[in-house]
């Protein structure tokens, strides 16, 4: 994307038709840290990378509790999603009040995509940076979606956004059609995976990653590291992701030189398709 | 021309008695079951119990609709507490709410008799009582509600705390033991249910300490 006349105000269309600010807005998306989403029929889980500025500094919060059926991780500025965390559970909390039952995922991500969209017309505002993966249980079953700067949403079987998540999506898109019937467990494993995938040989560990869990019969809660840590050490053994069967039962015994076996895994897609409107995918 | 008076009134007292007794390493908050309306019993198996959160619960007598909306009200702030402070609210905390809520609305007020009760941030059991509009106080045991005038000068006599005007200054919690308190909230509402005629049905005890929450329940007479 290049400098032009038309991408100062966010309510001048282009030639083209194409508001570049909001574009622009997906852009910071890309340049936050990787968060990534799966659901199965029951279950929806979600990960995300955490890097600190430095050692000196503790590390930015990306997922957040909406209510006890819905969480959210985000990706890019962290400012905006703290903000619109707090509009969601302000939401979530009136219509609890008001019908004494859990606001339907389907219905907190239009309104977030509306306001998105209020954003992109006016004037004196501008987009928000950030990308929100909410994934959620409600009556009609486990969600996830995916809401952008633009103020469009989609519903997805499994998704990554941020930084090298073409990496994530890849190994997704090769395992998704499991994910539907997979246990729990198994999700979460996969999301570890997909984590893993982002990092770029760097190795795995529960302190560079948070993941969060919603399912039937259990609230939307982050995994305490102790616990991640256990997961990592679990799956590290099997070295390979593309392992043609999930094995049920991981290995006890942690391997620490994991790290060399990923190196080839690592599989980064070109950038993505620049000449095409973003918002046309 | 004399004054004209409203025919429809927004308020309706469906009676109920509350108390609560502070430890010094537990709470007991207790009411009774029973909801009236008029001389006429609308049921006999109504709680006016709720717990607020982990280490706060509330008894409320008087008009339940606005018990009700009042309980949801606090359900809800502390909701968001959760969110902002990634913890429960203390019981003091949630005190100051409480009386912060009933006195915003000073000029239509909840018609809420309120006692709450639980443990505060050094697990000694406390409790509060407020009237309508929120005025609040700590103390080491209350009662509210249509019973109140019964039991009150009943426990007063049992467990009357040193004046606060002497020296060394005193705990306001009361040296019996949990099961001792317990027997004496079911004595106080036994009394209560001879005399108070909206008093009565059930007692419906709630146990706060450091072991977590425990329910109990005792028949009261019917009539």
């Amino acid at each position: 994307m290049f400098r032009n006349q038309y991408d100062t105000d966010v309510t001048t269309w282009s030639p083209a038709g194409r508001l570049f600010q909001v574009e622009y807005a997906m852009e910071a998306v890309k340049q936050g840290s990787a968060a990534i989403g799966l659901r199965s029929k029951t279950h929806v889980v979600l990960a995300c990378v955490n890097k600190a500025n430095s050692e000196l500094s503790s590390h930015q919060k990306k997922i957040f509790k909406v209510d006890d059926h819905i969480g959210v991780a985000i990706a890019g500025l962290t400012a905006d999603g703290r903000v619109l965390s707090r509009y969601m559970r302000s939401e979530c909390i009136n219509y609890s009040f008001t019908y004494e039952s859990p606001l339907p995922v389907g219905r907190l991500v239009v309104q977030l995509a509306d306001k998105a969209q209020v954003c992109t017309q006016r004037s004196w505002k501008r987009p928000y940076g950030v990308g929100l993966l909410v994934a959620g249980l409600d009556e009609s079953g486990a969600h996830l979606y995916y809401n952008c700067p633009s103020g469009n949403y989609f519903e997805y079987q499994a998704f990554a956004i941020g930084s090298r998540s073409q990496a994530a999506k890849t190994y997704l898109e090769r395992r998704f059609a499991n994910f539907a019937d997979s246990s729990r467990d198994d999700l979460i494993k996969d999301a570890l995976i997909a984590v893993r995938e982002t990092l770029q040989g760097e190795t795995l560990k529960s302190s560079i990653c948070t993941v969060a869990v919603v399912g039937v019969g259990e609230a939307f809660h982050v995994l305490d590291q102790d616990t991640v840590q256990q997961l990592i050490d679990a799956f590290e053994i099997v070295g390979e992701p593309e392992g043609p069967a999930a094995e049920p039962e991981p290995e006890p015994e942690p391997e620490p030189d994991a790290a060399a076996e990923e190196g080839t895994t690592a599989d980064q897609g070109a950038a993505p398709d620049q000449g095409v409107a973003p918002m046309d995918i | 021309m004399t004054k004209q008076q409203a025919n429809w009134s927004p308020y309706d007292n469906n009676g109920g008695s509350c108390v609560a007794i502070a430890g010094a390493d537990y709470c007991v908050i207790a009411a009774d079951t029973r909801m009236s309306t008029g001389y006429s019993i609308l049921t006999r198996e109504y709680s006016k119990i709720c717990k607020l959160a982990d280490k706060s619960v509330m008894a409320s007598s008087g008009f339940q609709a606005d018990v009700k909306a009042l309980q949801k009200h606090l359900a809800a702030r502390h909701l968001i507490y959760q969110h902002q402070h990634n913890k429960q609210m203390s019981c003091p905390a949630m005190a100051q709410l409480l009386s912060n809520t009933l006195y915003y609305k000073r000029f239509f007020p909840y018609y809420a008799f309120n006692v709450l009760g639980g443990l505060d941030s050094e697990g000694k059991g406390c409790v509060y009582t407020y009237d309508a509009v929120g005025s609040y106080e700590r103390v080491g045991y209350s009662a509210q509600g249509s019973g109140s005038t019964l039991i009150m000068p009943f426990l007063d006599n049992q467990l009357k705390s040193p004046s606060p005007l002497l020296l060394p200054a005193q705990d306001a919690v009361t040296p019996l033991s949990e099961l001792e308190a317990v027997d004496l909230v079911k004595t106080v509402f036994a009394s209560a249910t001879e005399r108070d005629i909206y008093t009565g049905d059930k007692l419906e005890i709630v146990i706060l300490n450091a072991d977590g929450i425990r329910h109990e329940y005792m028949e009261l007479r019917k009539d």
